[in-house]
């Protein structure tokens, strides 16, 4: 018996050796470390990285993003400025240079205050994305910078959205203001043009012509986003088994710390927003866990009752054999 | 003509017509295996239990998995996974048992190399394993494939180009393998006919083989005893079970080995169920994208070892290493030269032989999956060397070694 478990823990030490080298240790050798700054958007990371000739500007940038979050927003006089964003964000709009733009009804919940801040005094330099618009190319929410320009105006815009735009908003909605409008989910039936609308078929011919029309605008609409994104977003059904949490976190907190050079932007999620949009993304990637945890222990129960019954049937067997 | 009477129970009936009785006592009560064994002895029935379970799952499995590049992710991530009862539940027992078969595999090679259960007529049985580990390799490729996903991509498009070799640039051989210059639909389609089909049974040939083999040479002992099985058996028979040194394959052999599937399952379900990504990497979790590489391609763990082999050297000589290294383990029986049958802790050298080797496998396959740069790369290399020079080193160690 003795012996037995010697040889048991040598096969045993040798099957945690090996797992732990292909598996945390090869893992973590593999990719490169990124650090997460837990949702804190104060330019820290896009400045360290920055080419030498835009630190300056970067740095200027963040220093006055800080300062105007200081200021004491009114949320009244942001409702009055407000009213200039709802001509493109709202629903059913339209695709504008690119990329539809969001809903913001639960931006106050989802979003970072000094992210928000950033993203309305320039919005290519808060989401990180300044090098796509060297040229002639101007970020779709360009016009911004001179329709609210005064750090009180930036102040109370923000102050009046944490307050008005900050209710209780679910898994789905933060998934489709955050990340929708680029990537589709299609294990939810997300498209970039919302969710595929319940259609029927021609029963005489057999074929589903809205079905078909909607399949034509998404592609149509995809089409526009992977023209201004350089490619297609990828569709994150299953995200979250083919990349960690850490990735997602950080990818989602800084796209450029993961991906030099992606057209991603930066969307600004603070760390419900992020805990929203994961939970949905579990909803599509990982239905079943649920069910596992729910099952596992009688499984396990039983074989423990099973090798517990095999023990004995075995010793009473052997019992007399030595 | 076989006397067929009147049967007086169902057994009898049986008896008459396959000679039931005797059936029972050549395959259960009276084959013999020894006494003097500890639970690695097991393993043969762990790994027939795992090939059952892989079996069965993958059976439900295949009810809905659908061969086509267009479909076949979302079979297996959508529809097995969302909509199928418990599709999950088999999608997962399939996917840790792939991994965990190795896992026994190698346990139960090492049992045989440290026991020296491969010599003295039972070449025949190492030979036909070494067969069997052969085939569960290319059924473990063959199903990496059907999820088409990245790494199904890329591991078949860096697998089939290994059939150029290298300076031959046979593309033609590769194009034929794969049906196509890239892998596509001909490529998945034959490949998913390869696991579900054509390996599965030859395995099962290969498995009963496999048994066939143990027959007659019996199976090996913790002190590589030889000993007149005929004699022992009829001491059991006597009731002198304590004097004999076999016992029946059943129910007293077995019933061992159910104690020991039991503690697998145990651990085999809490895999299943609380930690399975190991065995489904995260990369075969995007689509197939034949315009997009993965920073790293690197195959399931168990072929790390001899992908190593290959990655270190130029072209052409890591090819060669590579197919040395896929039929080495064959010519085991035939390079000791030593006479002795016993553990290795009691044959000098070949004791020293031994650890190192399962080390330098064990360094080789942590190295094959780290990316080959810097030190990773000399350390593999210089793993890759060892492999060979223990190889070589064998024949002229077991020469020299004292029989027991």
């Amino acid at each position: 018996m003795n012996k037995e478990l010697k040889i048991f823990g040598v096969v045993a030490f040798f099957t945690l050796l090996l797992y732990w080298g292909v598996e945390p240790f090869a893992h973590g050798q593999m990719h490169k470390h990124v650090d997460f700054n837990n949702f804190v958007y104060d330019g820290k990371a896009d400045i360290a990285a920055a080419p030498a000739d835009k630190k300056e500007a970067k740095e200027t940038f963040w220093k006055e993003v800080g300062e105007i979050s200081k200021l004491k927003g009114d949320p009244v006089a942001g409702e009055a400025t407000y009213a200039m964003c709802t001509g493109c964000h709202m629903e059913g709009a339209p695709n504008m240079g690119g990329v539809i733009p969001p809903v913001l009804d639960n931006a106050g919940a989802i979003y970072d205050k000094n992210y928000l801040i950033a993203l309305i005094k320039d919005p290519a330099m808060a989401s990180n994305v300044d090098h796509k618009y060297a040229d002639t190319m101007t970020h779709p929410m360009g016009s911004i910078k001179s329709m609210v320009s005064q750090p009180q105006d930036i102040a109370n815009v923000v102050a009046y959205l944490k307050e008005k735009k900050a209710g209780a908003v679910t898994p789905k909605q933060a998934y489709e203001q955050a990340c929708g409008r680029c990537h589709a989910n299609r294990y939810v039936n997300w498209t970039q043009l919302g969710t595929v609308p319940k259609t029927e078929k021609n029963l005489a011919t057999g074929i589903d012509v809205d079905a078909l029309k909607f399949k034509q605008a998404v592609a149509e609409e995809q089409a526009l986003v992977a023209d201004y994104m350089g490619k297609l977003p990828p569709d994150l059904s299953i995200i979250i088994r083919a990349r960690s949490h850490h990735f997602l976190e950080t990818i989602v907190e800084n796209p450029q710390s993961q991906l030099a050079g992606t057209a991603m932007p930066r969307v600004g999620l603070n760390e419900q927003g992020f805990e929203k949009v994961m939970e949905y993304l579990e909803v599509s990637g990982d239905p079943s866990k649920v069910a596992r945890d729910a099952l596992g222990p009688w499984v396990i129960g039983f074989f423990v009752l099973f090798t517990i019954l095999a023990y004995l049937w075995k010793s009473s067997l052997w019992r007399d054999l030595h | 003509m076989a006397r067929i009477e009147n049967a007086k129970s169902v057994n009898e009936w049986l008896d008459q017509r396959i000679g039931l009785n005797t059936l029972k006592k050549v395959m259960q009560t009276e084959y013999w295996i020894p006494k003097n064994i500890n639970f690695l002895w097991a393993m043969g029935m762990v790994l027939a239990a795992t090939f059952g379970l892989l079996t069965i799952s993958g059976i439900f499995l295949l009810m809905y998995y659908q061969p086509h590049v267009d479909h076949a992710f979302d079979s297996v991530n959508y529809l097995i996974m969302t909509e199928v009862g418990y599709g999950w539940l088999w999608r997962h027992i399939h996917g840790i048992g792939a991994s965990l078969v190795f896992l026994i595999i190698y346990i139960h090679m090492f049992v045989g190399i440290y026991y020296g259960s491969y010599k003295k007529g039972r070449e025949l049985i190492w030979i036909s394993g070494m067969l069997l580990f052969v085939l569960f390799s290319a059924e473990a490729f063959s199903g990496y494939m059907l999820p088409w996903g990245q790494m199904s991509y890329w591991a078949g498009m860096v697998i089939t180009n290994l059939f150029a070799g290298g300076s031959l640039e046979a593309v033609g051989l590769v194009e034929w393998i794969r049906g196509d210059y890239v892998p596509a639909q001909a490529f998945l389609t034959r490949f998913f006919m390869l696991h579900v089909f054509l390996l599965p049974l030859v395995i099962i040939g290969a498995i009963v083989f496999h048994f066939g083999t143990l027959r007659i040479p019996h199976v090996n002992n913790q002190d590589g005893e030889d000993f007149d099985y005929e004699e022992h058996a009829e001491l059991y028979k006597a009731g002198k079970v304590k004097e004999s040194k076999v016992i029946p394959f059943s129910p007293v052999f077995l019933s061992k080995d159910v104690f020991v599937m039991g503690v697998y399952f145990i651990l085999f379900f809490y895999l299943v169920f609380y930690h399975f990504n190991f065995a489904m990497d995260p990369v075969n979790f995007d689509p197939a994208n034949g315009l997009n590489t993965p920073a790293h391609i690197y195959p399931e763990w168990y072929f790390l070892w001899s992908y190593e082999i290959l990655r270190p050297f130029p072209t052409d000589p890591g090819l060669v290493a590579f197919a040395i290294a896929q039929v080495i383990f064959f010519m085991l029986p035939f390079l000791d030269r030593s006479p002795n049958v016993a553990p290795a802790n009691r044959r000098g050298l070949f004791h020293i032989w031994f650890w190192v080797m399962l080390v330098d496998l064990l360094v080789l396959t942590v190295m094959g999956k780290l990316p080959p740069e810097g030190i990773w790369n000399v350390i593999g290399f210089w793993a890759a060397i060892v492999f060979f020079a223990l190889w070589i080193a064998l024949p002229f160690i077991t020469k020299a070694e004292k029989k027991l």
